[in-house]
């Protein structure tokens, strides 16, 4: 087993660090001619709107700026220095590293997104590229690139749902149906957009159930939103009956396929008979994930639901590659500008770098390393595979501690922070609710091999050898992480105790 | 002759000796057998994608994608007057330093423990953020500034149980196609008009407007159109007096100079914080923030991932998690604020190496050295002979209108020329904003010298003297 260490800087908040005049960067001065003609910058500023009181920012000079900063990087581990397969539902996948040479060339880093349309030919060609792509992939007509993440392409997916029932007088449809372990934005996407939402809960072998699906539909239904697998890595074998079913009364059908990772190249939104999809391009198509983003969506719908989608989109007539604004039907904008186009860069250079058969083989991959896992992670004594029995799972799963914790007292959330000792990221245990307890869900995605795989089933069974033994060590861990002492939980959920800045908690915490 | 396996440097299992290992540990023959039983054949594609045949080596990868981009001209190459919500400041190098590190471009959602150093730099960023706006209560960073104000009014409007928004004339197009979008099955969406000498927002119309009924006033600082609103605090004036509340729209770029609007009366500041460390990226650096005082019923209505801070039990130790999170829609489905997911964290972590790099001195010095050239464009382009420079003649920050009418010249004909000298003009705002002729946003920041300056008044000098001669 590896004898980790993560770094621990102990490092202070930087509103406490620096001294009075210290700089970490100058900034060009306005040359004399500029100064002599137009004279000082205060004489320029109305006095009504002149900042009063400089912001009372840390001076810092440049070293110890970068110092501090590379010292929590160290305290973070990235998917590129561990085996992230704990993270299920993220895909947690290698992001080349040419690509971000690519994404940081002054050829994409500095330009503007308002430039003649001569001057960018370059990158609206990848866009509309990857358009063509992500339609042949999904089977759907088009795509819109704008959306700024995964769950904003879902919300882009609803706002298309409404505007289409609107457009034929059918705005009385307001409830949107989708399943519980279907990815919680798809609920959320629903409701903000102002639609009741109806919840299918899975039957009793852990498939959505399509008898409440047959109780739910009906005249009021705008539309399904629905995860395939789902987050246990089920694979609803009756989808399609699900989309027809949801046809049948005129609703329209989108897929979250958020983590399109277990079916790339084997089965497509279009034959199930979905309208829409929705692609997390930093997920499955390999952008890296930055602390949570930038990341993107792409939003793809059949040709009747083209003219709604989110304005402009990218066409070429032949010659040139040009922004087309898409009309009074469409849903407008989702972002400013046309979207994140770094991370459509990234899925059209890891696109081409695989073609049709490595994406294929991403699938397959998948799958073969995630039933390889399972394998092996239920040998251990104390862990459970529920729902579905016997039924083989796709590109993740979700298991459950529940035997162990039953026996030992150790759960997963005591399990998720032990397992940081042991050189791995903490894992995503489920959303919420936990429908299935003391849940753990992981993702071993195409680029981990099994040397990879091995390790992490040896750390857990580790852990759960712990419970049996010395179920306190597990409890009371982590022991090994940047953070080695348990917090207060409370100062996060007692509204009294909020702080998410240094002086609100100087101010009414810590007073 | 047998066909070469297709192994590839993404895949380590796509070689077939380990692949076979695994297949034999399953007791399976092939790939397929472990999925022909789940996905019903009648779903699965009996074909292969019709996509491109790989690049497989990354030389020729590398090759393609680069002679594709190479096709673009980028700011570098040219001199750039374009702003209008995503702007050239300069990237100190510690930015893309930091926000290159393989810990913090690929970490994801890990939390307090494993996660330390990612939920510190992001409390820092908030901290900072919460002394250029002098405010208690800064957000993580969402999608961009759009949805920052769409959000930010969407709070509004359940703060109050209100349903009308007042919103000025001359806001970003984009941002009001968001706003539309967003809020338009919970609010009604009221323009105010602009005074139409000086830009600044017509408080008669916005008293005439002002009922029972508005949620928010919503105002730019600067505005869209250039002009610095100094009216802030009478609009929260009357605002306040009818029970609506002030959402403002603030450039932080701007506040090393200008006085945050939450000392003249917002209640909720939002914006864009690309500025702050981030490359244009054609659009893609741009991140929204939010932000309130402390007031309970404010931070109740937050719709995003607030990273709280909290004691353990080692004098002066601090750990980080997601505070008062069940308003968010991981936990509550349905019933959250409103939906939120992967943003922009990368982004408010590169913009606090850069708050903390700029400190207050730097912050001043460019909020200067963009008034002063700002100005200095203004007044060599006034000098131009048929050319109208700040229309509005009032003060601005890094951006200002030029009208061409009178050249008889159309900004797109201007564009067009001026892009024969390797300068990228104004955006032209023929098409949103009809009733100003033809007129562009000209945008100065610091990037911007007095010789670039100098060279687009002579070519707008030529440019115009044939436009008269035509």
């Amino acid at each position: 087993m590896r004898n980790f260490q993560q770094a621990r800087w102990d490092e202070p908040i930087i509103m406490e660090m620096g001294s009075e005049g210290e700089r970490g960067v100058l900034m060009p001065l306005a040359e004399e001619r500029v100064t002599d003609a137009v004279g000082s910058a205060q004489s320029l500023i109305p006095a009504a709107m002149r900042r009063k009181n400089a912001p009372k920012l840390p001076q810092m000079s440049q070293m110890q700026v970068l110092r501090h900063f590379l010292r929590l990087s160290q305290e973070t581990i990235g998917t590129d220095i561990n085996i992230d397969i704990g993270l299920g539902t993220c895909t947690m996948k290698y992001s080349p590293k040419v690509h971000e040479q690519f994404v940081r060339s002054p050829k994409m880093s500095e330009l503007h997104p308002l430039q003649d349309e001569s001057t960018v030919q370059g990158i609206l060609q990848i866009l509309y590229e990857t358009d063509n792509y992500l339609q042949e992939i999904s089977g759907m007509d088009k795509f819109s690139l704008q959306p700024s993440g995964g769950t904003q392409a879902i919300y882009g997916n609803v706002a298309v749902i409404r505007a289409y029932h609107k457009a034929n007088g059918e705005d009385y449809r307001d409830e949107i149906i989708t399943t519980i372990l279907s990815h919680p934005g798809n609920a959320a996407a629903a409701s903000t957009a102002g639609y009741k939402v109806i919840t299918i809960y899975p039957d009793k072998d852990g498939y959505p159930d399509i008898e409440a699906l047959r109780a739910a539909v009906g005249p009021k239904t705008a539309g399904l939103l629905i995860t395939n697998p789902e987050d246990t890595g089920i694979y609803n074998f009756r989808i399609k009956e699900f989309v027809n079913l949801v046809h049948s009364v005129g609703g329209l059908c989108s897929y979250d396929q958020a983590n399109v990772n277990g079916v790339f190249g084997l089965a497509r939104a279009k034959e199930a008979g979905f309208d829409m999809c929705h692609f997390n391009l930093h997920k499955s198509f390999s952008s890296p994930h930055g602390c949570q983003g930038p990341a993107a969506g792409a939003q793809g719908v059949v040709a009747k639901l083209a003219p709604f989608l989110a304005t402009p989109t990218v066409e070429f007539d032949g010659e040139k590659y040009y922004l087309q604004d898409n009309g009074e039907q469409s849903i407008g904008k989702l972002r400013k500008f046309w979207g994140v186009p770094q991370v459509i860069l990234r899925t059209y250079a890891y696109i081409r770098s695989l073609g049709p058969e490595g994406m294929k083989k991403i699938a397959e991959l998948s799958i073969l390393n995630n039933n390889y896992l399972l394998k092996k992670m239920l040998e251990i004594e104390g862990i459970e595979l529920p729902l579905a029995p016997g039924k083989r799972r796709l590109e993740q799963a979700r298991l459950s501690w529940n035997k162990l914790y039953e026996q030992t007292g150790v759960g997963t959330d005591d399990i998720d922070r032990r397992i940081v000792d042991y050189g791995f990221q903490c894992f995503f245990a489920s959303h919420h609710p936990r429908l299935i307890p003391e849940p753990f869900t992981p993702e071993p995605v195409e680029t981990y091999s099994k040397a990879d795989i091995d390790e992490f089933v040896a750390a857990f069974a580790s852990i759960a050898d712990e419970a049996r033994h010395n179920p306190e060590l597990v409890k009371n861990a982590p022991y090994k992480a940047a953070l080695a002492t348990q917090i207060d939980g409370e100062g996060l959920t007692d509204p009294k105790r909020f702080a998410t800045t240094w002086r609100a908690f100087k101010k009414y915490v810590d007073k | 002759m047998e066909k070469k396996p297709f192994i590839h440097p993404y895949m380590p299992n796509s070689a077939p000796q380990v692949q076979k290992a695994m297949l034999d540990e399953l007791g399976v023959g092939s790939l397929e057998e472990l999925y022909e039983d789940v996905i019903p054949k009648d779903l699965r594609l009996n074909r292969p994608l019709d996509l491109p045949q790989p690049l497989l080596s990354e030389q020729e990868l590398k090759k393609h994608v680069e002679g594709l981009m190479d096709k673009n001209i980028s700011c570098d190459e040219a001199i750039s007057f374009l702003g209008a919500g995503c702007y050239r400041h300069f990237v100190p190098a510690v930015c893309d330093e930091i926000n290159g590190r393989s810990e913090f471009l690929t970490a994801y959602c890990g939390d307090t423990y494993s996660d330390h150093g990612k939920m510190q730099a992001i409390f820092e960023y908030c901290s900072m953020m919460a002394e250029l706006l002098d405010l208690d209560v800064v957000s993580y960073t969402n999608y961009d500034g759009g949805q920052a104000a769409a959000s930010s009014l969407r709070m509004a409007l359940r703060i109050t149980g209100r349903t009308e928004l007042l919103l000025p004339k001359t806001m970003n197009p984009d941002i009001l196609s968001q706003i539309k979008e967003y809020c338009q099955h919970v609010a009604t969406i009221t323009f105010v008009d602009y005074d139409s000498s000086t830009g600044l927002l017509a408080l008669d119309d916005l008293k005439g407007k002002l009922s029972d009924r508005v949620a928010a006033v919503f105002w730019e600082s600067p505005s869209y159109l250039g002009t610095i609103e100094t009216q802030g605090e009478k609009i929260a004036e009357l605002a306040h007096q009818s029970g609506a509340l002030v959402v403002a729209y603030a450039d932080p770029s701007a506040l090393g100079i200008l006085e945050s609007p939450a000392n003249l009366g917002a209640d909720i500041v939002c914006g864009d914080i690309q500025g702050l460390g981030m490359h244009q990226s054609f659009g893609g650096g741009c991140a929204g923030y939010i932000a309130s005082d402390y007031r309970e019923e404010i931070i109740a209505e937050y719709p995003t991932y607030m990273y709280g801070i909290t004691t353990t039990h080692n004098p002066g130790e601090y750990g980080w998690g997601r505070a008062l999170n069940e308003r968010c829609s991981h936990i509550s489905r349905e019933k959250a604020k409103e939906y939120f997911g992967t943003e922009t964290g990368l982004w408010a972590i590169t913009a606090a190496v850069y708050l903390a790099s700029m400190g207050p001195e730097g912050l001043r010095e460019l909020g200067e050295t963009i008034v002063c050239r700002c100005n200095y464009a203004i007044k060599l382009l006034s000098q131009i002979k048929g050319l109208k420079a700040n229309i509005f003649n009032r003060p601005v920050f890094c951006e200002f209108i030029v009208n061409f009418d009178k050249i008889g010249l159309t900004v797109a004909e201007v564009n067009a020329e001026l892009l024969k000298k390797g300068i990228f003009g104004g955006l032209d705002l023929s098409t949103n904003f009809p009733e100003l002729g033809q007129s562009a946003l000209y945008c100065v920041t610091e990037t911007i010298s007095a010789e670039d300056i100098e060279k687009l008044a002579a070519a707008l000098t030529a440019i115009a003297g044939e436009g008269r001669i035509k």
